[in-house]
């Protein structure tokens, strides 16, 4: 019997058991069972949430081994963990703990500020942000299994992440609405991979899984995504800045769910307290936007 | 050839066939269920919706989510009468977990709806994630099944069929009209598993 592990399958197909679902940061073992208990389908251990990430300033890396040890030990989801932009070693060190998928993140401080990871040469799968489809592409050609819009991390604001998503969205019906012989120059214009296009093209969607992140931070945030075409939903700053972190993990959870029953979500969003404290995009600096980073 | 007749004796025939859709790999179940003829597959999200169906998914993802959905959402009791009155129920990956007797693991509230008992996450973690070819003597040979973060059975009740195992843990078991395996064959482009579970129902 051959036994093939690391395969596009079996890191793609990860990803895919994670649709429909919701992905919770969490920074310590306590946050990580009650993510696990609400019905979370995998937790992002972290050192910080996004948004404390963005009142700290200066470099963000990776968290400490010891965070994400007791997170793994302490559930039985998958455990993701967030490797900065280009460093290999930081997700060689991750793929070493055994973390179930890695996160090649813009919310850390970029490594480099010119190459992603080669992420086909891992056996842990990884997920990476986007804002369109060439980005989208880019990463996949490096060998992402999944995907998530990148939004604005830490703003608890949905606006960006929305913009992302419609994008993508939009552009995969271009791509399929053109004919063949206009797709190397659509491939050109978006700095998208031609033969990715193609397969765009032909399937009429991504070829992996697609998820929101980056601002959700209500049960009705995690409905909209899911109704523009979200496979799921990942919550950074959502759950464990807002007022009641049981009871809204346990609402997003059932919203994405039922994302398209309204009396339902009328329910769910009855008396969870205060949400997050959001931020007005125009506030933030060129500096302070997360989503800019990446090549 | 067919003629008319027969096609309407087919269309009588055809089977519902539910993919329980709370959370996980529900459209790979359901575009495999398109390709068999006379299926009629439907995402189930509400407890009424059962009334209708010959047979139910239990769809990979991750079992502790899709078991608290399915006790928040009224399903729990409805799924069980539903295998009570012999309606086939097949579990892949987490719907095994779901199906199953016992775990050591009490994250998760299970249907038992096999005498078997399963350790979660019994291959590994991800990076243990593999997929290989198996022979399952009712259904074929050379079948391909991918294994992600997979469950085994790891012990089988008597009145259970275990139908594959991998490196001596059961992967795949039957009893009566309920199905179970570890690995997706919905990620792959064999019906053959989905065929055999059609035909259970």
């Amino acid at each position: 019997m051959t036994i093939q592990t690391g395969t596009q399958t079996v890191k793609r197909g990860m990803a895919q058991m994670q649709k429909g679902g919701v992905i919770m940061d969490v920074v310590n073992a306590e946050q990580a069972k009650i993510a696990e208990q609400a019905g979370a389908v995998a937790v992002m251990a972290l050192e910080r949430v996004p948004s404390d990430i963005r009142a700290a300033g200066g470099v963000a890396r990776m968290a400490d081994p010891t965070i994400v040890e007791a997170v793994m030990n302490a559930v039985t989801i998958p455990v993701m963990a967030k490797a900065r932009i280009g460093h290999i070693v930081e997700a060689r060190i991750l793929e070493s703990m055994g973390v179930d998928y890695i996160d090649e993140s813009e919310v850390l401080t970029p490594a480099d500020e010119q190459y992603h990871l080669l992420k086909n040469e891992f056996t842990v799968p990884f997920v990476c942000g986007c804002r369109d489809l060439g980005e989208a592409l880019r990463r996949i050609g490096e060998g992402a299994s999944m995907l998530r819009t990148k939004g604005e991390p830490g703003t608890g604001n949905i606006v960006e992440a929305v913009r992302h998503m419609r994008k993508v969205n939009e552009q995969i019906r271009l791509v399929v609405s053109k004919s063949k012989d206009e797709l190397m120059t659509l491939a050109k214009e978006i700095g998208a991979p031609y033969e990715l296009i193609l397969q765009v093209k032909e399937l009429g969607k991504l070829p992996v899984v697609n998820f929101a992140a980056g601002g959700v931070a209500t049960p009705a945030d995690a409905a909209l995504m899911m109704q523009l075409g979200a496979d799921g939903v990942f919550v950074g700053s959502g759950i464990f800045k807002s007022e009641n972190p049981e009871k809204f993990a346990k609402a997003i959870v059932q919203a994405t769910t039922y994302f398209d029953d309204y009396p339902r979500l009328a329910e769910l969003s009855k008396g969870l307290g205060q949400a997050m404290k959001g931020i007005e995009i125009s506030r933030l600096t060129e500096a302070e936007r997360m989503q800019d980073r990446g090549w | 050839m067919p003629n008319s007749q027969s096609v309407m004796t087919k269309k009588s025939v055809s089977k519902k066939i539910g993919v329980l859709n709370l959370q996980g790999a529900v459209s790979e179940h359901l575009t495999m269920l398109k390709r068999i003829e006379q299926v009629e597959p439907i995402a189930v999200k509400q407890a009424e919706q059962l009334a209708d169906l010959d047979g139910l998914i239990i769809p990979g993802g991750e079992s502790t989510a899709i078991s608290r959905l399915i006790r928040q959402n009224g399903l729990l009791e409805p799924i069980k009468q539903f295998a009570a009155q012999g309606k086939g129920i097949f579990g892949t990956c987490a719907g095994l977990v779901l199906c199953g007797m016992e775990t050591k693991h009490h994250e998760v509230e299970l249907l038992k709806l096999i005498d078997i008992q399963v350790e979660r996450n019994g291959f590994g973690r991800q990076i243990a994630s593999f997929e290989t070819t198996l022979d399952i003597a009712p259904i074929g040979t050379d079948i391909p099944a991918v294994f992600i973060r997979a469950p085994y059975i790891a012990r089988a009740g008597e009145n259970v069929t275990l139908l594959a195992s991998v490196n001596g843990h059961g992967v795949m078991a039957q009893q009566g009209h309920i199905l179970v395996c570890s690995f997706h064959p919905e990620l792959t482009q064999d019906d053959r598993v989905i065929r055999y579970f059609v035909n259970l129902c």
